[in-house]
């Protein structure tokens, strides 16, 4: 079994100008995964599926997750000269951590008995329009769940041959599993 | 009677013009085994193209489950695939082990597996009278099947107080012991269920019409099968061995010895014998647990079930379920309710190809395809 660690050594030996993070896991688990840059996703996972000594030719699981902007209240120790006598003092500072989408794949080789490799990619922000690439093209069990991912988070998949809704109806127009969304009321709503 | 944009009507052979027909197939069919559509393109009877619609069935069980706690989402699971209560249950609380680093006592670790084989045991039997129901056997394969299934139900019943929505495992164990005598019920059960099987085969492995209607029809080729993520006995007619029980060796599947029976053409007849010889492997591992049961706890008392709030972190975890791979992903954010959940529903995902299997059959051939393929629309649509 490759580590994560390993995975990207190797991914940067053939793409020596990729952007992969290994992302680290707090749970039990143990499944790190990795952060791939969306530009050169579609190139890397074809890479994964293909290379001889990776073979991840089963994508198993792809879905979406939300991160809203979120604030973070740190505690920063900070110099302080008052009377000209120098002291630490603590202080509370708000972060604003960035918000974002992600797709999260989690890969398995059925040729070699391995997995799961989880690899992420993440749009830029939240926005109506935040796009990524599909990776159907390269695994065709992706294209219900990146349906579905479009449909309930609203990522775009560039590339994708049939993007449409899939479990709400055509002319519905939010995004349920979005963690601001607000559920209508169902009067209102109803096709 | 027109053909929708981007298809081509084929050539036609004599001076007779025909057209397209575009056929909504659902929800209300009976083939389609729950509220499914397939929008089906004929020409004559023979398919161009089938498009699959979902959704009728949604309810947004990941929204509800991020809402509630880890707990409180265990009987949703029951709802998912509403045949398999007890493997639904597994793969959950296999995930959420995965999260927190449980471990399950011995005797749990044997229910579980006892509990999820009887499971595979009466979906694989069922399926079977479906799937010949849907052939034209009305009635008899069918409730051959159910008269099976309905003693294992009792099992359940008995064991949690439900036949179908039995909400029993959970984190770290089960919920409640055997009752006095339960093992002896199910031994005389499963040893029923051999010459059930025997009886089954005997009438219909070597039907006619059975052949006829389902050999070389729906082939599904390895490569396509394993890139479109397809799982469970559909992806092993086609001769990928690939059993998760094998692979991840999840619970305690290591120190049972069964097979794992692989098809050689990947049509409707090799799926439909995969579930036959998967019955038989099914029974060599019940016939091994019910032997080999400890006694001893059922649940780990480290346990922590109400108000469980695991470290901030994410964990997959999966189980081979009758229909394929089932697979539960958790982010947790160290508060009460999980901050991402997520079904991988193996019914969903097998779906993927079901235009590729029925392109140049007949319209008739789409309903045996379908039941091939093993879809619950609880699972599909969630």
């Amino acid at each position: 079994m490759q580590t994560p660690e390993q995975i990207k050594d190797r991914i940067l030996a053939a793409f020596p100008d990729a952007q992969v993070e290994v992302i680290p896991n707090g749970s039990p688990a143990s499944q790190p995964s990795l952060l791939l840059a969306p530009t050169q996703a579609r190139q890397i996972a074809k890479f994964l599926r293909d290379d001889p000594a990776l073979r991840f030719d089963y994508a198993s699981n792809a879905t979406g997750v939300d991160w809203p902007e979120k604030t973070v209240k740190e505690k920063v120790k900070r110099k302080k000269v008052v009377d000209g006598v120098e002291n630490e003092t603590e202080e509370l500072v708000e972060r604003k951590t960035p918000a974002f989408l992600e797709a999260v794949y989690h890969l398995y080789s059925m040729a070699l008995g391995r997995g799961p490799l989880v690899i992420r990619l993440r749009t830029a922000n939240r926005a109506d329009n935040a796009a990524l690439p599909s990776l159907t093209p390269i695994w065709r069990s992706c294209e219900f769940q990146e349906r579905e991912i479009f449909d309930l988070f609203g990522i775009f998949f560039q590339g994708h041959p049939d993007l449409r809704r899939i479990l709400m109806w055509d002319n519905f127009v939010d995004h349920p599993m979005r963690k601001d969304y607000v559920p209508a009321d169902a009067a209102e709503v109803l096709p | 009677m027109i053909a929708p944009p981007g298809i081509q009507a084929p050539a036609a052979v004599d001076s007779i013009s025909h057209d397209l027909l575009e056929v909504a197939m659902g929800p209300h069919h009976p083939s389609t085994h729950g509220v499914f559509r397939m929008n089906v393109v004929l020409d004559g009877e023979t398919v161009v193209k089938l498009t699959p619609v979902f959704g009728y069935l949604h309810r947004n069980h990941e929204k509800i489950a991020e809402k509630n706690s880890y707990l409180a989402s265990i009987p949703y699971t029951d709802r998912l695939d509403y045949i398999c209560s007890m493997t639904n249950n597994w793969a959950y609380v296999l995930s959420v082990e995965k999260l927190t680093g449980l471990a399950v006592p011995e005797r749990a670790e044997y229910i579980r597996v006892i509990v999820a084989e009887l499971t595979r045991l009466f979906n694989h039997a069922c399926l079977a009278g479906f799937l010949l129901q849907d052939m034209g056997a009305l009635g008899t394969p069918m409730m051959y099947a159910f008269r099976e299934r309905e003693k294992i139900l009792d099992l359940f019943e008995s064991l949690t107080g439900s036949r179908m929505m039995c909400n029993y495992m959970r984190f770290g164990g089960c919920r409640c012991d055997l009752t006095a005598g339960w093992l002896e019920q199910a031994a005389t059960v499963v040893a029923g269920f051999d010459s059930f099987l025997d009886h089954f085969e005997a009438l219909l492995n070597g039907n006619e019409i059975l052949c006829a209607r389902s050999q070389g029809v729906g082939v599904l080729p390895a490569g396509l099968a394993v890139n479109a993520g397809v799982t469970g006995p559909g992806l092993r007619a086609s001769g990928v061995n690939y059993d998760i029980r094998k692979v991840d060796q999840y619970g305690i599947y290591n120190r049972f010895k069964f097979r794992v029976p692989l098809g050689r053409c990947g049509d409707v007849f090799d799926r439909y014998m995969m579930r036959i010889l998967e019955m038989r492997e099914s029974l060599k591992i019940l016939g091994q647990a019910l032997h080999d049961i400890p006694a001893g706890a059922i649940i780990d008392p480290k346990a922590k079930l109400r108000n469980l709030r695991p470290k901030p972190g994410e964990a997959y975890g999966r189980i081979e379920s009758p229909k394929g791979e089932l697979g539960f992903y958790l982010i947790s954010d160290g508060g009460s309710a999980p901050y991402r959940y997520r079904v991988r529903p193996p019914s969903l995902i097998n779906l993927t190809v079901l235009e590729d299997m029925c392109l140049g059959h007949a319209i008739a051939d789409v309903v045996i395809i379908l039941g091939s393929i093993d879809i619950v629309l609880g699972e599909v649509d969630r």
